[in-house]
């Protein structure tokens, strides 16, 4: 995978102009919040319109807007894990699950389905309604429904960034796995060095807008000692 | 007392049927309204939202002879529906409906907008990033969870359609059997002489539809919130 960003869009008093190329398997994107990481990915995503650039996946435009090309998001095939899950209050989910193949018309395939409900270990919630989750399988049911929908390239927001410490150790494996088995590149947006260091293969530095420094881990802030 | 006449049977009937009707085809109508006035911003938006609820503010006998004049045999649109389509509105029921449907539409059209305003953009959001075209969302995510809106929406439509009076005897006038609804029959009986017992019956019958029509929102309301919070 490939995946080539150079955009710049104004939000009022904020300016991002960020330019990177990466080739993943864990593109991280790290800053502090309020750096643009959201407003990134949500133009790769196609939630949002840069007012200038460029953006493609594996040589396919997704934006140009210098050519007039915007790709709507429900053609982009890109998955979204959000930081507040979004599942659908009123399906359970089983059908929460489903509505990515529904809506791409894809081929119903249990062996699929069992191999992602394994992998996050949510094949006994399939019945309950989303308000009868805790945060911690929202959050895998949000992963499951993502992945379930076959995108090309899956956006993770601060997906732990709701949950508590506890929390965020009872997930961290599944995105670990999730990279080493499910084989879908992905970008990741943390402000937490630790969990970059455990997920991200390339790291995409930001600061107000813009990106200060690329390449592995090294990048990262040293920890701070504990006084 | 309760011995009600075959008169008094047909303006049962007709309201009914005429209320049916008129929030049937307004419903689906006024989903799109209210989605519009929710979701998008286009020019000539705060016209079309005064326009909506006009019927509200003005004097039913004004919007009854509005309706007169356009709908009616020599009407701009009315001429032109009885010589393209054979529809004809003036002194049928179809009139009665279509006045009931414009005066009940403000009403049926608030709750059904304020449920889609009350829907989480961000859930939208995330049936887009799964692949679903914006009118998928608005059918899958959208529509069922502002139901209880569009449910509440129908029932005050229904009620106000069933009680409307000015606007329908104005425009189609109180023809027993093709426009005199229940209220138009409560207004003849309490004009002739000795229709005080048969207004009775007829005000006792409206009384009980009016209270059906709220209990079976209340039960229709609370089993969609319970759908939608999805417990």
């Amino acid at each position: 995978m490939m995946l080539r960003v150079d955009v710049s869009k104004r939000l009022g008093e904020f300016a991002i102009e960020a330019s990177f190329a990466s080739e993943g398997p864990v593109t991280g994107l790290f800053g502090a919040s309020g750096a643009g990481k959201s407003s990134l990915i949500n133009m790769i995503a196609g939630l949002l319109r840069p007012d200038r650039g460029t953006i493609a996946i594996d040589g396919e435009t997704l934006d140009d807007t210098a050519a007039g090309v915007h790709v709507p998001t429900y053609r982009r095939r890109i998955g979204y894990v959000f930081q507040d899950a979004r599942l659908f209050p009123h399906l359970d989910v089983r059908r929460n699950l489903d509505y990515g193949r529904r809506m791409n018309g894809l081929a119903d395939d249990p062996a699929q389905r069992a191999r992602v409900t394994d992998l996050l270990d949510i094949a006994s919630l399939l019945d309950r309604r989303p308000g009868r989750l805790s945060g911690g399988e929202r959050q895998r049911v949000a992963l499951g429904r993502a992945l379930l929908a076959r995108p090309r390239l899956l956006l993770l927001d601060e997906p732990l960034g709701s949950l508590d410490e506890g929390r965020k150790h009872e997930i961290l494996p599944y995105l670990v796995r999730l990279r080493d088995e499910a084989g879908i590149p992905m970008v990741y947006v943390c402000h937490d060095p630790d969990e970059m260091r455990q997920l991200a293969t390339q790291i995409v530095m930001l600061k107000r807008g813009c990106v200060t420094a690329f390449g592995g881990a090294e990048v990262l802030p040293t920890a701070i000692p504990p006084a | 007392m309760f011995d009600i006449s075959p008169t008094e049977w047909t303006a049962i009937q007709l309201s009914l049927r005429v209320a049916t009707v008129a929030t049937l085809v307004a419903t689906p109508l006024g989903i799109g309204v209210a989605w519009l006035l929710a979701r998008r911003d286009f020019w000539g938006k705060s016209v079309v939202d005064a326009l909506i609820y006009l019927p509200l503010v003005l004097p039913p006998v004004v919007t009854g002879y509005l309706l007169l004049l356009t709908f009616g045999r020599r009407g701009l649109v009315g001429a032109w529906l009885a010589d393209h389509l054979g529809i004809v509105f003036a002194f049928r029921w179809t009139g009665a409906a279509l006045a009931c449907g414009v005066m009940s539409f403000p009403l049926l059209v608030r709750p059904i907008r304020l449920s889609i305003e009350a829907v989480d953009r961000r859930l939208e959001q995330a049936a887009g990033t799964l692949g679903a075209a914006p009118w998928r969302v608005f059918l899958t995510i959208t529509l069922p969870l502002a139901l209880p809106g569009v449910l509440a929406g129908m029932v005050l439509g229904f009620a106000k359609a069933i009680g409307e009076f000015g606007a329908t005897i104005t425009f189609v006038s109180n023809i027993p059997g093709e426009t005199q609804t229940i209220s138009s029959a409560i207004y003849s009986l309490i004009q002739t002489p000795d229709g005080d017992a048969a207004a009775l019956r007829m005000v006792v019958v409206s009384i009980l539809i009016a209270t059906a029509a709220l209990v079976a929102s209340e039960w229709f309301a609370r089993r969609a919130n319970a759908r939608v919070h999805g417990n």
